[in-house]
Formats: C-alpha cells, sequence, structure tokens
C-alpha cells in the first residue's frame, strides 16, 4: 500500500489493513443480507414463490444473521481499531497480531454458522431459540465468533490501557475512552450467550445432555440481546460525538457529558432483558416490572446525546456567525454526505425511540409483541439509525484506510443513496408498523390463515399491507447496491489522495471532565452490581422452579 | 460537574416524564393488576397429553359467563384447532406447548402471550362482539409456522 502518511498523525498502514480486512467481510455480508432481505420481502407479500428447496425461514436467518450480527460487528471493529490507531498511535505489533488472531477467529466462526444456514442445517433464525435445535457445527461458529470478538477487543482494550500507563495523569482520547465503554458492555452482555451456548447448546446438540431448561435459555440469550444492540449504537454515537463535530467545521460541546453518556450506556443497558420477555410465563411480573424501569432509565444518556449534539450544531452555525435562534441551521454542511447522512440518522432515531418506548412497556408490549410493529422498530433503530450512520463513516473512513479521497460525484450519489434509503424505510419500516398495530405477525412467510378476512386485510390496506412493504423493501434493496457501488469505488477505483481522519475537539469553554469518570473499576463494579440485582432471584426461581427440561426438536 | 442551564431544563422535563409515564405503567400493574402473562404452572412437556386437564383440551364452563379453555400448542397447530361461545363470554386462556415455543395470539385483542414447554401461560378476555376470531402463533415454530392456526367463534345465543 502507498499511503502517504505522517507517523502517528493518521491511521498506520499496518492497521488500517486490518480495519480493511473488516471492511471487506462486511460489505459483502451486507450485499449478501440485502438479497435475502428483499427476496423475503417479495416472498411475504406473495409475489414471488422461493426455488424449490430454499426456505422463507432460512432466508429470513440468513438475512438477520449476515446484517444485524455480521455486518454490525465487522464495521464496528473497523471503525474502532481505525479511530484508536488515530488517536492513541500504531498499536503495537503484539496487540496488532491479537487483533488479527481475533479476526481470523471471528471470521472462522462466521463462515462456520454461516455454511451450517446455507445448508438448511441452522433455520433456527438468528435468536436460535430451544428446543429447536440446530446442528452442533452452528453452536461452534457461534462460539468462535464471540471469541473472535472477545480476542479482538482485548487486543483495543490493551492498547488504551497500555496507553493510559504512559500517559499517567492525562484525559485518556475521547474516542479510545468510548471504545472501552462499548468493548466492556460487549464482554459483560456476552457472558450470557455463552453461557448458553456452551454449557445448555452446545452439549444438548451433541446428545451429552437430553434435556434443556428453555426458560433459562430465552433469558441469557436477552441478557446478551438488548445490550447486544447498544453494542451496535455506542459506535454510531461515537461517530456522533467525535466525528461530526470535526465535519460541520464545530467543537464538541462537552466532552464530560459524552463521557458521562457513555458511563450510563455501560451501566443501564445490561440490566433490562425482561423486556423481551414480557409476554412470557415462568418470570414473575415484579421482577418484570423492576427490568422495565430500568430499561426506561436508559433514556437519560440518549436526552444528553440528543440535547449535546444539536448544541454542537448551533455553536458550530454560530461560531461561522449565523443569527437568530434558528440562524446556524443554514450553517451546517447539507451538501456533504458526511454530515447528511448520519444527521438523518439522528432524525430518525427520534420515531424509533419512541416505539421502543411502547414496545418496552410493562402492558403494552401485548399490543405489538412479536407482531410486524417490532420488525418495523428495529428496522428503524439499526437498519436505519446505526445503518446510515455506519454509512456516512464509510464515506471517510475508507479513503482515510486506503489513502483515496471522496469524489464529489461519490459524494452526491451517497446523498442519492441515503435519500433513497429514508424512502424506502418509510414505506417498509411505516407498513410495519401499521400492521403490526393490526396484529399481522413476525416472521412469518406469505400465508392468507385459510383466507381469514382478518388475514386477508393485511394484504389489501395502501399503507397497511404487506406488498407497499415490500415495495419499500425494493427501494432499499437499489439503495443497498448504490452503497456496495460506493464502496467499491472508495476501495479501489477513487483517486489517489490523503484524506484527513476527522476528531472532533471539545469546546475551548466546555467544563473541566472530572477524573471520576475514567475509574472502570467502579463502573464495572457498579454495572455488576446492577446486573445481580436484577437477575439473581428471577434466575434462582428458573433453576429451582424448572418443569422438565425438553429434548431436541427440528420441525424445518 | 457543571451542567449548562438548557441542560438541565431539558434533562429535568426529560426524567419528570419518564417518572410520570412508569408511574402510571406502575399504578395500572399493581393497583388495577394489570399484569403481563406471567403465569407459573409447570408441566412436563412430553407428558402433556397424559397431564389433567391437557388430556382432555376443550373448553369448560365455570359460571355463567365464564370459560376456561385448556389449549395445546404444538407444531402446526392448536387443540382443539376451533372453539365456540356465546357472545359475551370471558374466557381464561390457559395454554401449554407440548414441544417448541409457540405464541397464543387473538389480532385485534389484547391476548397475545408466548407458550413456552413447560409452562402454562394464562391470559384472560371477553368477547363482546360475535364473529370468526382468527387465533395465530407469532412465534417461529418451524417449516409450517405460518399454518399454525385456530379459530374463536363468538355467537349470538
Amino acid at each position: 500500500m502507498t499511503v502517504k502518511v505522517k507517523a502517528g498523525t493518521e491511521v498506520h498502514p499496518k492497521d488500517a489493513k486490518l480495519s480493511m480486512a473488516y471492511i471487506y467481510v462486511a460489505f459483502a455480508a451486507f450485499l449478501t443480507g440485502a438479497v435475502a432481505g428483499v427476496v423475503q420481502g417479495l416472498q411475504r407479500a406473495g409475489l414471488i414463490d422461493l426455488p424449490a428447496g430454499i426456505s422463507y425461514y432460512q432466508v429470513l436467518t440468513a438475512h438477520g444473521v449476515l446484517l444485524a450480527l455480521v455486518f454490525t460487528t465487522y464495521f464496528i471493529f473497523a471503525f474502532l481499531n481505525a479511530g484508536m490507531s488515530k488517536t492513541l498511535g500504531a498499536f503495537p505489533e503484539k496487540y496488532r497480531q491479537a487483533g488479527w488472531i481475533g479476526f481470523y477467529v471471528l471470521t472462522l466462526g462466521t463462515l462456520l454458522t454461516a455454511i451450517m444456514i446455507l445448508l438448511n442445517e441452522g433455520t433456527v433464525l438468528y435468536t436460535f431459540y430451544a428446543p429447536l435445535q440446530a446442528h452442533p457445527l452452528f453452536y461452534l461458529g457461534l462460539t468462535l465468533f464471540v471469541v473472535g470478538t472477545w480476542i479482538a477487543g482485548g487486543a483495543l482494550l490493551a492498547h488504551y490501557f497500555n496507553w493510559k500507563r504512559e500517559n499517567k495523569g492525562q484525559l485518556t482520547p475521547l474516542f479510545g475512552f468510548m471504545t472501552v465503554a462499548t468493548i466492556l458492555l460487549w464482554y459483560i452482555a456476552t457472558i450470557g450467550v455463552a453461557v448458553t451456548v456452551l454449557l445448555q447448546l452446545l452439549p444438548w446438540s451433541l446428545g451429552i445432555s437430553e434435556r434443556i431448561n428453555v426458560l433459562l435459555s430465552r433469558t441469557l440469550f436477552w441478557y446478551f440481546g438488548h445490550p447486544l444492540v447498544y453494542f451496535w449504537l455506542m459506535p454510531a454515537y461515537m461517530a456522533w460525538y467525535v466525528v461530526i463535530p470535526k465535519i460541520i467545521g464545530g467543537k464538541l460541546f462537552s466532552d464530560a457529558l459524552a463521557r458521562l453518556a457513555f458511563v450510563l450506556f455501560l451501566l443501564l443497558s445490561i440490566p433490562v432483558g425482561f423486556h423481551h420477555q414480557l409476554m412470557e410465563p415462568g418470570i414473575s411480573p415484579f421482577w418484570k416490572y423492576i427490568q422495565t424501569v430500568l430499561t426506561f432509565a436508559v433514556v437519560v444518556p440518549s436526552l444528553l446525546t440528543a440535547f449535546t449534539i444539536f448544541a454542537t450544531f448551533e455553536l458550530a452555525g454560530r461560531a461561522k456567525g449565523a443569527n437568530g435562534l434558528f440562524g446556524w441551521w443554514k450553517k451546517l454542511p447539507w451538501k456533504d454526505v458526511r454530515f447528511f447522512t448520519p444527521f438523518i440518522a439522528m432524525v430518525m432515531f427520534i420515531p424509533a425511540g419512541a416505539g421502543g418506548i411502547i414496545n418496552a412497556s410493562h402492558q403494552m408490549n401485548a399490543v405489538v409483541h412479536n407482531t410486524l410493529w417490532v420488525v418495523g422498530h428495529f428496522h428503524l433503530t439499526v437498519g436505519t439509525t446505526v445503518l446510515l450512520t455506519f454509512f456516512g463513516i464509510s464515506y471517510w473512513l475508507i479513503p482515510v484506510l486506503t489513502g483515496r479521497r471522496l469524489t464529489p460525484a461519490i459524494n452526491r450519489l451517497g446523498i442519492i443513496q441515503s435519500v433513497l434509503w429514508v424512502v424506502g424505510m418509510f414505506f417498509m419500516s411505516g407498513a410495519m408498523h401499521v400492521l403490526g398495530l393490526l396484529g399481522a405477525p413476525r416472521r412469518t412467510a406469505f400465508t392468507t390463515y385459510q383466507d381469514h378476512p382478518t388475514a386477508l386485510a393485511w394484504l389489501e390496506g395502501v399503507f397497511s399491507s404487506q406488498v407497499t412493504m415490500s415495495i419499500g423493501g425494493v427501494i432499499l434493496f437499489i439503495a443497498a447496491l448504490l452503497m456496495i457501488y460506493n464502496v467499491i469505488n472508495l476501495c479501489f477505483l477513487a483517486p489517489k489522495e490523503h484524506t484527513e481522519f476527522p476528531i472532533g475537539e471539545v469546546a475551548e469553554d466546555a467544563s473541566q471532565t472530572p477524573p471520576l469518570l475514567e475509574n472502570w473499576k467502579l463502573w464495572v463494579a457498579l454495572a455488576v452490581a446492577l446486573i445481580l440485582f436484577a437477575y439473581t432471584i428471577p434466575l434462582m426461581d428458573m433453576i429451582q422452579n424448572a418443569p422438565p427440561g425438553s429434548p431436541p426438536f427440528r420441525p424445518w | 460537574m457543571h451542567l449548562h442551564r438548557y441542560e438541565k431544563y431539558w434533562l429535568y422535563f426529560g426524567i419528570g416524564t419518564l417518572i410520570v409515564f412508569l408511574s402510571v405503567l406502575g399504578v395500572g400493574a399493581f393497583a388495577m393488576g394489570q399484569h403481563p402473562p406471567s403465569h407459573d404452572a409447570v408441566v412436563d412437556p412430553l407428558q402433556v397429553s397424559e397431564t389433567p386437564p391437557f388430556d382432555e383440551p376443550g373448553l369448560v364452563q365455570i359460571d355463567d359467563h365464564t370459560y376456561v379453555a385448556n389449549l395445546v400448542a404444538m407444531t402446526f397447530g392448536y387443540r382443539p384447532n376451533t372453539i365456540e361461545i356465546p357472545v359475551g363470554s370471558t374466557v381464561i386462556f390457559e395454554v401449554t406447548s407440548e414441544d417448541v415455543v409457540h405464541s397464543f395470539t387473538i389480532p385485534g385483542t389484547n391476548v397475545n402471550m408466548m407458550v413456552t414447554p413447560g409452562h402454562v401461560n394464562q391470559a384472560t378476555h371477553t368477547f363482546t362482539e360475535p364473529g370468526s376470531y382468527l387465533v395465530i402463533c407469532n412465534e417461529y415454530c418451524g417449516a409450517g409456522h405460518h399454518y399454525m392456526q385456530m379459530t374463536i367463534e363468538v355467537v349470538e345465543q
């Protein structure tokens, strides 16, 4: 590679190489997952039949795994790895090697799981609820996937704490701080899924244990499943806090509040899994309510973020001479895809978050649980807020890593791509929300339930129709292809030129960051205490009052 | 730590709204008994067809307007797959699974509960309008998941 960099100022070429390896896998998974998505959307509306031998649920499993797990995880590690190299300096050789080992283990796990899904040996959806039983290699693949992320995350943590040791008394770079919060959250959360896969699912799928405690496995899954969404969201927030201020030519409103928000995410996004299990037997309503309250506490760091980000926008606009209450609005770089795309992502998070509050509500969940509403919700949160932010990051990160530049043509195409994405999402996710309120189920192939009038109505409305939903899906697919074209351009075709890694500075008059915020032992101890509070009694109850376990089933 | 004055107002407003909202949910739950389905009765999933009352699934009338419906969910249907009740009846649904995870969901009502093997889940609904109510499974349970349904016929007396 012929990247022109001054040592220590941009991403070290050797670190860039690892980040690019992640980027390639991420977008390969994105393309395949998008194909699975559009095919599935058309089948769901009854517009196409899948060729013999391929089942709707197999395609659905592939779509969920490839987009929600593979694309996100790979992209996040690309971003974190590059940002750590930029802000804390090049990785020492041994950490870089650990980073590569993590990448290979992760990729081996991904391939193993993907092959099992393609062979129809793992059609258990990305939630793999017992007692549906996949092939043991499916679970082994998942295990390697998690172990790979642990190794890769370990390299990032080591680099950060190494820097901290060598720069005693100094405030750690914000990007590094946020990376540590994200990786710690991932470590604590993945313990749940590791326990269920290693101690329950794997021995049971190998025939070592005959029966499985279904409720316990679901609870361990959701102990992981909700923080998982914060693992996707926190890197997006990192881009908003650290990168966007630089792109708009402003400065971050407050470093201390940014760090506080991330600490709160670490504390509050784990002890909340029961809000995914509100409609289940075997968990007392009291503990469900406790976790509902904890779930909503996470609104606080989101409100902090909303304030900080918009304050940053306003300060930037005023610094450029904007007058009046909203004059700063016009000073924002609307024609820059690096700002425009993440900005839409932020706006879309408002309805997305409001929908989430409905989902997690103690009783209201009954109206929407497992309906298309939920699918609409996470297509707004992950599929729009997180994804558009990641697209926005791609438009500068890939050029930084490949030593190329974002041309005006690709910038324009990028804006078109993002607008198309939002239009597609409006139809698809919008229709999903409405259909969900009418009771249309998620995770269900095309069906009219023997032409029952209730089900036929889900195909007939103008907006409240599965056909509208799949039209949105087709628009999204076109936007996805455009994104792939842009990524290929930035990887291989765009003109060679040095591109700066945008890292924002904190405003001069921002308040001092208290050293307490960097006390990781304290935050981890608090996180563990909250988790023990929220889970100990219900888990003991699940084990002590467990029904006889379940043998395996393979009804596909 | 110093917080900007406007930021304080924003957070007071946000956290205040949150407290009001959670209080409403809490009063609904603990003062008015509106809890989500959380029944904790257990049954051996492999013995469902021999365990009363699921050995003879169906309706049991307990007073003039109240019925208990003991139902079994399985791949890919419910046993029995239709029940008939007079309009105005209140039905307590008690449902368990004899194999994988299913749901018992009546679109257009608040009856929407998970049916996990080993547990019996419970929900209650009063049917005030006559008609044919569709019941579906909304948790993926295998290749025939989208065929899994039953109906509740609510008839005029």
